[in-house]
């Protein structure tokens, strides 16, 4: 029997790997100086068509005998996803030429990371998992050693690819034993096998090594040891990167896994999710108050934001996972916005990382420090920014599912960590100006003016992005 | 007495469990929490086979051979990061890896 084999929906990651192949010939042909730019445009190229390859497919479509999946839930995400690598490759041009060039490696990486994201977002099965994961994980640890002349980046890369190494490990430990106690690596079989009453200890050890292994991706308490050291070291436009697509697609897996998989056992990973929720909120909270490198200050409010999602999900309802897609959907935009401003601190030709060093930057540059001042008023969740909705509407999903203490305790944590977002405001609208920078790049504002916006206005008309919300959170269940 | 499933997980446990003890005991030389490494993948390796064969389902070993394929893709860039950092620093001793406090 020949079955004919569509291979139609997975069209955006073919064109994504053929790309990035295809790029890596043209960087080694061409002119030494002019093909690195080159390469990094066409990268964005080629990612704006693989969103428009995902833009077009409909309804859900499951390949390789169900080990892959496309449903409205991986359209949307892998839609954020593209977004989030294609605007951080659009501001590192102007970092990486004043570092002595364009490198046409770094697109390069970043796609074969983003075909890897996208694998994982669509993983319907352990293997497909592991594999997309993988994909990821090691171009994310070549990038984070990009720098190989400088002894921070290169140390960045020796901690994200050994804490990153030991979490695949303790996730494949974790699917290995899934495997074994359910019999099956599929989703869908492993959702059959799982009964509710008299659940096997072993399935649990699993599913709890598994969720060690996500915990570490999406750098939530107490699996975060790595993000700020990484955030530090790596050079800032691989910060920015980091901050925002890898994150979507662990969060993507982290929920299909648990909602997919684990239906019949809600109250078991509830728990945990539960309390990485609770403790990422507040290590977000209070570690960041201290905190003098602006590098430093974005991961831990990224482990605080990771938190807040995971609110969402511990909800273990659509209206929780919906909750959880509008979150990152304004987590990315309001992270690319403020790394926006971090990669133009630039004076004298060196980049600048103090947060001190912004004092006075309301009169220096006011467009700029208004436009940071809004991002950093929605992260802090102020409404009628953005970020209050991306607030509300994962503590309504939790007070609806009647985790009040958790939610309330979300929402105070929420106040603590607003007030290093305010220091910022402070710093930039009431010291004595320091030196100003020098001026913008172009690209780099206007991604700022763009997040500024988006985050601004978001309250004028949430509608589409709430109901697309909706609509991937519906498929999931 | 014969050896059976639980034989084979127990040594996978073991074996696991050195090779976390490995990764956050170890203070000497960033090769062996590579080493380590590979034995918390080998460990899921024998787990993996042990299920294969026990439910007598071709998955797991399909499984193992995707996993030893990426632990040596992972192995690979490991070691070329290695070697950047000793070049950058001069030496590859865990207790020196800390100037990015945290």
């Amino acid at each position: 029997m020949t079955e004919h084999l569509n291979l139609l929906p997975l069209l955006p990651e073919l064109t994504l790997a053929v790309g990035a192949m295809a790029l890596l010939m043209v960087g080694v042909g061409g002119r030494a100086d002019a093909r690195g730019e080159l390469v990094l445009w066409l990268s964005v190229a080629v990612l704006v068509l693989a969103g428009v390859f995902v833009a077009m497919g409909e309804g859900t479509v499951t390949l390789f005998s169900g080990s892959f999946i496309v449903d409205p839930f991986a359209r949307l995400l892998k839609i954020l996803a593209l977004i989030g690598a294609g605007v951080a490759l659009i501001m590192s041009r102007d970092f990486w030429r004043n570092d002595g060039g364009v490198k046409f490696e770094y697109p390069v990486l970043l796609l074969f990371a983003t075909t890897g994201m996208l694998m994982m977002i669509s993983a319907f099965d352990l293997i497909a998992l592991y594999v997309g994961l993988e994909l990821q994980s090691l171009a994310l640890y070549v990038v984070a050693a990009f720098k190989r002349d400088s002894a921070r980046s290169s140390e960045a890369g020796l901690k994200y690819f050994v804490l990153g190494a030991l979490s695949s490990g303790m996730l494949l430990y974790g699917a290995s034993l899934i495997y074994g106690f359910t019999g099956s690596t599929e989703f869908s079989q492993i959702a059959n096998a799982v009964q509710p009453s008299g659940t096997n200890l072993g399935l649990i050890f699993g599913l709890v090594f598994l969720l060690t292994g996500f915990a570490f991706k999406i750098s939530a308490v107490p699996f975060h040891m790595w993000t700020p050291d990484v955030y530090e070291g790596a050079p800032t436009p691989v910060t920015a990167f980091f901050a925002a697509a890898p994150k979507i697609a662990a969060m993507a897996l982290f929920v299909r896994v648990v909602i997919s998989a684990f239906p019949a056992i809600t109250d078991q990973w509830q728990q945990i999710v539960i309390f990485l929720s609770l403790a990422s909120m507040g290590l977000g909270a209070f570690a960041a108050i201290g905190q003098t490198n602006i590098k430093r200050l974005m991961a831990y409010s990224s482990i605080g934001h990771m938190g807040f999602a995971l609110v969402g999900l511990a909800a273990g309802t659509e209206q929780g996972v919906q909750g959880v897609i509008v979150y990152l959907a304004i987590y990315l935009v309001m992270t690319l916005g403020t790394f926006a401003v971090i990669l133009s601190l630039r004076r004298n030709g060196k980049m600048v990382e103090d947060i001190d060093q912004l004092a006075g930057l309301s009169r220096t540059s006011p467009l700029m420090a208004l436009a940071l001042a809004i991002l950093l008023f929605s992260l802090a969740g102020i409404p009628p920014l953005a970020g209050f909705f991306a607030k509300f509407y994962v503590f309504l999903a939790a007070i609806e599912a009647k985790l009040y203490l958790l939610a309330v305790i979300g929402v105070l944590l929420s106040v603590v960590g607003a007030f290093y977002y305010l220091r910022i405001v402070k710093i930039m609208y009431f010291d004595a100006p320091v030196e100003g920078f020098e001026p913008m790049p172009r690209l780099l504002a206007v991604v700022l003016g763009a997040a500024g916006l988006l985050i601004m206005f978001f309250f004028v008309y949430p509608s589409p992005l709430v109901a697309a919300a909706g609509t991937a959170a519906k498929s999931l269940f | 007495m014969t050896v059976g499933l639980s034989h084979y997980l127990t040594v996978a446990a073991v074996v696991f469990t050195i090779g976390v003890f490995g990764i956050f005991l170890n203070r000497k030389n960033v090769i062996v929490i590579l080493m380590s490494i590979e034995l918390i993948l080998l460990a899921v390796n024998i787990n993996l086979v042990a299920f294969s064969a026990f439910h007598d389902d071709l998955v797991g070993q399909i499984f193992t051979l995707i996993v030893l394929t990426v632990a040596a893709a992972e192995a690979a860039i490991g070691l070329a990061i290695v070697v950047v950092y000793f070049r950058n620093r001069g030496t590859i001793d865990v207790a020196e890896i800390d100037h990015l406090k945290g």
